[in-house]
């Protein structure tokens, strides 16, 4: 490729990075703004919608909700997950491609869809409007994510150390514990944040299922962003990114780890 | 002899512990799919159901509804079929059960709700028995033929109505399938809108996605992943946050217009939020991630020695691209624009806060109806359409691309 076209390139590939990244910026500064207003220039920096949040009650308990659902359904996603990961693994049964598009199908399916179905079926179980019910739906919304990362770490996995394991004398439970459970345990801590942050961050299911009593964290944003978008949903905004930033890290940590264990890098 | 019987019992047990193992192995998916089935997939069934159910006459007038699933003649129905039926009308209604069903009759032609209603108040004061003549006195429209085939219909155990109303088709009284009036086709409008949509924002995404994952499928791994921050950051962060960014951005003070401004390119500033184009501009920013990704793994595997290849032999850069990495990074070209038009086609929150009235996709109308209205029948037959151009997609996913290669980060 010619110098030309190199530089078009990456014109071309900045540009297209800084779309994805600088949105997010632009809304941090504003969150420390001292006026009212979501313009540029700012009239002078300030804490005091940090101030307001830390002090509004209604924030508290949309992030005490989002947190409980989340991890209730984190709990149920990852367990069943990394189960069925292991034995999609394990055994060469048939139907077993077409058993993973199923298990895998809710991360495609409309949420709208989801939500409504679940909606129709919890109004007959007297489900709607409680945080556990929403916690259900988001556990079947986030368990293809542990089954995928897992999976992922399973994936060129070497039979023999089982084997090995079995032939020193290891019962079945030891080479759980002391073989495949080390393997597989970045796959299932990186599959829990995918599956903590598709609730976390879940809305539409949450619109039909939850009321004025259930709010959580996405919800209480959605109507703060359409009735007004004040400041300080900006600095919950902010927030968020921090958290966005701490979980990609974390993320990341654990793919390499994964793959160091399994010796696909130094 | 003993040696190969040994044999044979070697080999048979080795069947037996493979088997075993396979079973084993099946048993630990189980939990999983009978979740899936009781939280995920039976109440999708639940609602494909809603799209064709119709009980609210049978629910309402048990008895008349037998009566006109057996009625087989055309034109006015029987006299005592007219007076069970008007009976039962008084009957509902002392026993408020009537609501529904006026509303479902509604649904066959605007204003059968307030014929019902009203009906049904004047009967309660008269003296049975009832017949057409009576019915026709109280409102002309029970002497047309048209009434009598929409309560047919209505008691009918199963309906079409909703999944042709979506359509923007539905029976007249001789129960033929018709377009509906212009002024009310409003469906196809709404499908043919969510199809442009996804379909703007997949190519895109494309646009945007293939250059930046072939720039960084060209640097050595370390730097790359330091980039690929750029395209995961977003990736995690909440889409609430990625929406009301723009909503800030493009808002008529926002940042956007101060720079267009301070660039001389406009004089006064544009209204860009409620717009289709920002409902464009915000589904690429949260769609993107899903193109680049897998794009860039599949870009990795290509190794620099075919393009070399190509060059030696005398094609030009834009030949050998064009030739040979091209066709290469196909299969991550596909994967990422079907998860990205998969995803497109299903949203609503980022349209519902950044778009206006016009710019509403088919989950609007779902959420709409379920909440706002409560016509679950319409609800029901929109997601269903939405599902089923969802899963065919979905299929041909797993068809060329395979379903192992779903997944994200």
């Amino acid at each position: 490729m010619g110098l030309l076209g190199r530089v078009l390139l990456w014109g071309w590939a900045l540009a297209v990075l800084a779309f994805l990244v600088l949105p997010l910026f632009v809304i941090v500064p504003l969150s420390f703004n001292a006026g009212g207003f979501l313009t540029f220039p700012m009239p002078g920096w300030s804490l005091r919608w940090y101030v307001e949040l830390w002090h509004a009650e209604i924030w508290w308990r949309a992030f005490a909700n989002s947190l409980y659902v989340g991890v209730l359904a984190t709990l149920i996603a990852t367990l069943l997950g990394t189960l069925a990961a292991i034995g999609l693994a394990f055994g060469d049964f048939p139907g077993r491609a077409a058993l993973t598009g199923l298990l895998l199908s809710p991360m495609v399916v409309p949420l709208v869809i989801v939500a409504a179905g679940v909606y129709f079926f919890y109004l007959r179980l007297g489900l709607v409007n409680s945080l556990e019910g929403l916690a259900l739906a988001h556990a079947a919304l986030g368990a293809p994510f542990p089954l995928v990362t897992v999976s992922a770490t399973l994936a060129g996995f070497d039979r023999n150390l089982i084997r090995a394991a079995q032939s020193l004398g290891a019962p079945p439970w030891t080479v759980l514990r002391r073989v495949l459970l080390p393997l597989v345990a970045p796959g299932v801590v990186s599959g829990a944040l995918f599956a903590f942050v598709t609730s976390f961050d879940e809305l539409v299911v949450a619109l039909f299922l939850t009321g004025p009593g259930q709010r959580t964290l996405p919800r209480q944003m959605f109507d703060g962003i359409r009735e007004n978008l004040s400041p300080t949903i900006l600095a919950v905004a902010t927030i968020l990114v921090v958290l966005a930033v701490l979980l990609l890290g974390a993320a990341e940590l654990l793919r390499r780890r994964g793959q160091r264990l399994r010796g696909l890098e130094p | 002899m003993a040696a190969g019987a040994a044999a044979r019992d070697l080999a048979r047990e080795v069947r037996i512990t493979g088997r075993r193992r396979r079973l084993a192995a099946f048993a630990l998916t189980l939990p999983l799919l009978a979740f899936l089935l009781v939280f995920f997939v039976l109440p999708i069934l639940g609602m494909l159901r809603l799209a064709v159910s119709n009980t609210e006459m049978a629910e309402a007038l048990p008895a008349s509804t037998r009566a006109f699933r057996a009625w087989t003649g055309g034109g006015p129905p029987p006299p005592e079929l007219v007076d069970r039926f008007a009976r039962e009308l008084v009957e509902a209604r002392a026993a408020r059960r009537l609501a529904r069903f006026a509303k479902r009759l509604n649904y066959e032609r605007t204003g059968y709700r307030t014929l019902i209603l009203k009906t049904a108040r004047r009967l309660a004061r008269m003296e049975p028995p009832f017949d057409l003549a009576t019915l026709a006195a109280i409102d002309r429209r029970w002497a047309e033929p048209a009434v009598w085939a929409a309560i047919r219909r209505a008691a009918q155990p199963w309906t079409d109505l909703y999944v042709l109303a979506v359509l923007d088709l539905a029976r007249d009284a001789e129960g033929r399938i018709v377009p509906v009036p212009p002024e009310r086709a409003v469906y196809l409008d709404i499908l043919a809108r969510t199809f442009r949509i996804a379909l703007v924002v997949t190519l895109a995404c494309l646009a945007l996605g293939y250059p930046l994952a072939y720039a960084l499928a060209h640097l050595p791994e370390r730097h790359a992943n330091l980039l690929m921050i750029g395209v995961l950051l977003p990736f995690w962060t909440s889409l609430l946050v990625r929406t009301a960014a723009w909503i800030v951005i493009l808002q008529r003070e926002g940042p956007l217009n101060e720079l267009l401004r301070w660039l001389g390119l406009i004089d006064a500033p544009l209204e860009l939020v409620f717009r289709r184009p920002a409902v464009y501009v915000a589904m690429t920013h949260v769609l993107l991630p899903f193109m680049v990704l897998p794009v860039y793994s599949v870009m990795r595997t290509i190794h620099p020695s075919y393009v070399r290849a190509a060059l030696s032999l005398g094609a030009t850069p834009w030949t050998a691209f064009r030739r040979v990495y091209l066709p290469l990074s196909l299969p991550g070209v596909t994967a990422g624009a079907l998860l990205v038009f998969i995803l497109a086609l299903g949203y609503y929150i980022t349209p519902a806060l950044v778009g206006g009235a016009s710019d509403q996709m088919i989950s609007y109308f779902v959420a709409f109806y379920t909440l706002q209205t409560i016509n679950w029948g319409m609800a029901a037959a929109l997601g269903s359409l939405l599902l089923i151009a969802t899963l065919a997609l979905y299929l041909l996913f797993a068809r060329l691309v395979g379903v192992e290669r779903l997944r994200f980060g």
